[in-house]
């Protein structure tokens, strides 16, 4: 482990330093909110923000992706041969991503980096970007990461965790990346003995202006088709609008479809982002659907983040308190209500 | 690590139309590469994905069996936008397949055990993998008493009519083969529902798995047979068809619960199913 | 608004207790400030979550086709529009409803709001008449309410309810003199290139979550076009002819019928100013057929009935 301490003076110098490397991404204020873009100059980086908009999951697994092209010439001796879409790898740093964010990441690499499969576009993206994370000192009254066995300083997901301590930033590396991404800064100074104090009040203070706003136990306890038959979800799902703004806003919603399209005589395989919300998602051909109903998608959405994601894996909820959900849900719809009713929903006879 | 989302390119050998209305052709793939076809080892009750390029995917039960070499076979129901361009394409055209994918038919625990195939509709495909496989002369000993009850709701619509012909004249097999109506005065087989057809043989539960793949409501009717003839629910083996997108698990839209219907699945025990929420 | 409240919570148990509805369907409290959830009330118990004040935007028709109960629901100026839309479309029928109007001085807009407060939360927001008052850590702000009324809300020319079986407060004062189009005006005087970079620019941070659409009371149809896949109409990705083709398409489908309620761009989580699409045929149509959508239940809407005398100008 390595770490540094950037002034605030000096931090543009610093980005600038990491763009003559490659590619830096962080976040801007576009509009009307924060969302991460490449840097075209130090400047651009607006470290005051909260979070962004969207989660920054498009780093990895982007709306709309070409994964295959392929030709339908009829005279082409290729012919309807799928061949993989170029992409680029090249070093990217992420700089001020949250911890909540970059957690999310090692969740979702459950899903696309297994033992036996790996989907090689996630894969080979995570392996070529770097995550610096900025940590949150004053969290929004929507955040409840606290509670979803991550925090405001949780660096567990990051290679490099910033500590605005002021009038500067102590940065300190996670990962061998990290190191090596800090190490190749010049000009920097040792951390001051107060900043590393100072850190540790500011961590206290975000933590405790969170608290633990939720006990998960209950749910992991709680058999699955208890809560799967629990008329909670009655209560629920009537205000939802089954948009997929949630699923879309979410860093661990990483449900996709697969779609072709063709123009002239050559065509993709593309890769978009799907959602439980939506009814086509397990629409059969047969025009059987499984989850025809409003509420059973709901239902599918709460219960895959707080009961079988946990029981699946073991390591806790898929959902890491960002709270952009419940700011985006367009009829306040707030899984945190949603996971009380679910911890204290009574036990319902068979 | 190959890219599981790539399918490996294969041309159409032939396509057999199946049943009279037309709705079900069988088309067997020989793969362009012989090292694909090495890789693609698969094990009968597995699925894969035909992919059409420009159209998309479809999964569907793999309908050869491992003992049938230099070829894979599929049966393709007309219903959606992929299989209603498949049941245009023509001998020799080139697509794609991805796979093998799922579990399969547990038969490592099957081995000694007699066997019991219900069937309904076009769901017979996996069921025509495995009864392939375990009659083939390496396989057959491997197993006890191996029962079929397999119907349709007229003969015109049996799938395999050449093979059930062929596994009705053998001795290693019972074959029960139904229509639940016919105006064919020789038609040779039965005449009923699935369910009072097996009702009706009986199949022994004794030392005794039944693999049952159909229409939900032969499903419905079946399993209470099934019980009443002694079958356990963990020796009551399905397989389940879901809609699927990247078939390994990781687009998220088949779970039933904690397990998806493409990875974990698509063949689950009765007692399994019953732990898992009912969404399909 | 608390007098809404109380008059609200007073019918809803009324109705639900002389089994005059099976259902109540209003809002209560949010968890978040300026927001409130669309609620169901079932039982004269449920009926003390009830409230009303302005954060209650959404509009509830969108939660009326395809019951077959029998339903109490609050209205809004634009919610009884969209209502009268649904009759009009037999998306439900009248003597299923019972309908408490609920006239309307505008509805706030969370976004502009939470923009001025950069960051501070609020612990406490206190809505007088023409006041929001906000309080929290460092913060003690008093905003106007005029200033701060969603778009719609703010040019809305249609505030008390056009239908219903009892209004829950005074009739309010209609506004006058209002120019509906002015926005619509300056992108018609654009240059055809400008009118297409203008569109593409608002769009362009369209996720394809469809939250306009489904949030949209006249968006009912059983499957959508973008949903379709044999035909498959429209390409699903975020490319611009994908988006564009969504967005045009929808605000065709709803020429004639959208009542600018304003659900749509109060449920973008990216703030695309959905309503620059839908106003221009609302003005079309309001210009070449003086048809406004949801106004009268016996009239049947501007495009799907023919009079010799239409004007057909704009056939080319």
């Amino acid at each position: 482990m390595s770490e540094i301490y950037i002034s605030k003076e000096k931090f543009p110098e610093v980005v600038g330093q990491l763009m003559s490397h490659g590619r830096v991404y962080g976040p801007v204020f576009q509009g009307q909110y924060h969302e991460f873009a490449r840097l075209d100059k130090p400047e651009d980086i607006d470290l005051s923000f909260q979070n962004t908009r969207l989660s920054p999951k498009d780093f990895f697994h982007p709306h709309s992706e070409r994964m295959f092209t392929y030709s339908l010439a009829k005279d082409d001796p290729e012919r309807c041969i799928l061949k993989e879409a170029p992409k680029d790898y090249s070093t990217k740093v992420v700089l001020g991503i949250r911890p909540c964010d970059a957690k999310a990441f090692q969740l979702d690499d459950r899903n696309f980096d297994t033992e036996t499969i790996k989907d090689p576009w996630w894969v080979q993206r995570r392996k070529s970007t770097i995550l610096v994370g900025l940590a949150c000192n004053s969290p929004c009254s929507t955040c409840f990461c606290t509670s979803m066995d991550t925090g405001p300083f949780d660096a567990s997901g990051l290679d490099v965790l910033m500590v605005d301590v002021g009038d500067g930033y102590v940065a300190r590396s996670v990962t061998e990346k990290g190191r090596e991404c800090i190490s190749s800064i010049k000009g920097v100074q040792t951390v001051p003995a107060q900043a590393a104090e100072k850190e540790g009040q500011l961590k206290k203070t975000a933590e405790e202006s969170m608290g633990k706003v939720l006990d998960m136990k209950p749910i992991y306890e709680k058999k699955t088709l208890e809560l799967f038959h629990d008329p909670l979800w009655e209560e629920v799902h009537f205000s939802c609008i089954n948009c997929g703004t949630c699923t879309f806003a979410c860093p661990t919603c990483w449900c996709f479809d697969i779609q072709d399209e063709v123009q002239g005589d050559s065509g993709d395989r593309l890769r978009l982002w799907d959602s439980c919300m939506f009814p086509l998602f397990t629409f059969h051909g047969s025009g059987h659907n499984p989850r025809s109903q409003k509420i059973q998608r709901v239902r599918q959405r709460f219960m895959h983040k707080l009961k079988y994601y946990p029981e699946k894996y073991g390591n806790g909820p898929a959902c890491v308190g960002c709270g952009r959900c419940v700011k985006a849900c367009p009829v306040n719809i707030d899984i945190r209500h949603v996971a009380r009713l679910m911890s204290t929903s009574c036990s319902c006879p068979a | 690590m190959r890219n599981p989302y790539l399918p490996y390119p294969v041309r159409i050998e032939s396509i057999v139309t199946e049943t009279e209305d037309r709705n079900l052709k069988t088309f067997k793939f020989v793969f362009l590469n012989k090292e694909d076809e090495e890789a693609f080892e698969y094990i009968p009750g597995q699925f894969a994905e035909l992919s059409v390029p420009g159209q998309g995917e479809i999964p569907i039960g793999i309908a050869s069996s491992p003992t049938e070499k230099g070829f894979i076979k599929f049966t393709v129901n007309k219903v959606g936008r992929v299989s209603s361009y498949m049941h245009n394409m023509e001998e020799g055209d080139i697509m794609g397949v991805r796979g093998p994918m799922g579990n399969w038919y547990p038969w490592e625990t099957l081995e000694g055990k007699n066997i019991v195939i219900i069937g309904g509709g076009f769901a017979f495909t996996t069921l025509r993998s495995s009864i392939a496989y375990m009659l083939h002369p390496g396989n057959r000993s491997r197993f006890g008493k191996i029962d079929v009850v397999y119907g349709a709701r007229m003969p015109g619509l049996l799938l395999y009519k050449e093979e059930l012909a062929a596994w009705e004249q053998r001795d290693d097999i019972g074959m029960h083969i139904t229509v639940d109506s016919t105006d064919d005065p020789n038609w040779k087989y039965n005449v009923g529902f699935v369910p009072a057809v097996t009702k009706e043989k009986a199949p022994s539960a004794e030392n005794s798995y039944a693999i049952i793949c159909g229409p939900p409501i032969m499903i419905k009717f079946t399993l209470p047979v099934l019980t009443e003839l002694g079958f356990p629910p963990e020796r009551i083996i399905s397989s389940l068809e879901m809609r699927m997108k990247c078939g390994i698990g990781i687009c998220g839209r088949c779970n039933l619960g904690t397990e998806y219907v493409c990875k974990d699945g698509p063949v689950f025990t009765l007692e399994e199913l019953s732990q898992l929420p009912n969404e399909y | 608004m608390q007098a809404y409240t109380e008059r609200i919570r007073e019918a809803a148990k009324r109705l639900l207790s002389d089994e005059k509805v099976d259902v109540v369907i209003g809002f209560r409290k949010g968890t978040i400030p300026f927001m409130n959830e669309p609620y169901l009330a079932k039982t004269p118990e449920q009926v003390d979550q009830l409230v009303w004040d302005g954060n209650c935007g959404v509009n509830l028709a969108n939660y009326l086709p395809r019951r077959t109960d029998r339903i109490a629901v609050v209205a809004k100026g634009c919610d009884s529009r969209n209502i009268v839309e649904h009759i009009v479309e037999n998306q439900i029928k009248r003597e299923q409803l019972h309908i408490l109007g609920a006239p309307c001085k505008g509805m706030m807009d969370k976004r502009r709001i939470n923009a001025e407060l950069k960051g501070r939360e609020p612990s406490s927001v206190e809505e007088t008449g023409s006041e929001i008052k906000i309080k929290g850590q460092d913060l003690d702000l008093t905003l106007s309410r005029s200033e701060f009324l969603q778009e719609n809300c703010a040019i809305c020319i249609h505030r008390n309810p056009v239908i219903y079986d009892d209004l829950v407060g005074d009739l309010v004062e209609e506004q006058k003199d209002v120019d509906r189009y002015a926005d619509v005006r300056k992108v018609e005087a654009m240059s055809s290139e400008d009118k297409w970079q203008y569109f593409d620019d608002l769009i362009s941070t369209c996720i394809r979550c469809y939250a306009c659409r489904n949030a949209c009371p006249a968006c009912y149809c059983p499957t959508c076009f973008v949903d379709e896949s044999r035909p498959q109409w429209v390409g699903k990705t975020i490319d611009p002819t994908d988006t564009r083709t969504f967005h045009f398409l929808r605000a065709y489908h709803l020429a004639g019928r959208c009542t600018d309620c304003g659900a749509c761009e109060r449920s973008c989580p990216v703030g695309i100013k959905v309503r620059q699409f839908t106003k221009k045929l609302e003005k079309d149509v309001k210009e070449l057929f003086d048809y406004e959508a949801g106004i009268n239940p016996d009239m049947r809407p501007a495009l799907d009935f023919h009079r010799p005398d239409d004007p057909q100008g704009f056939i080319k």
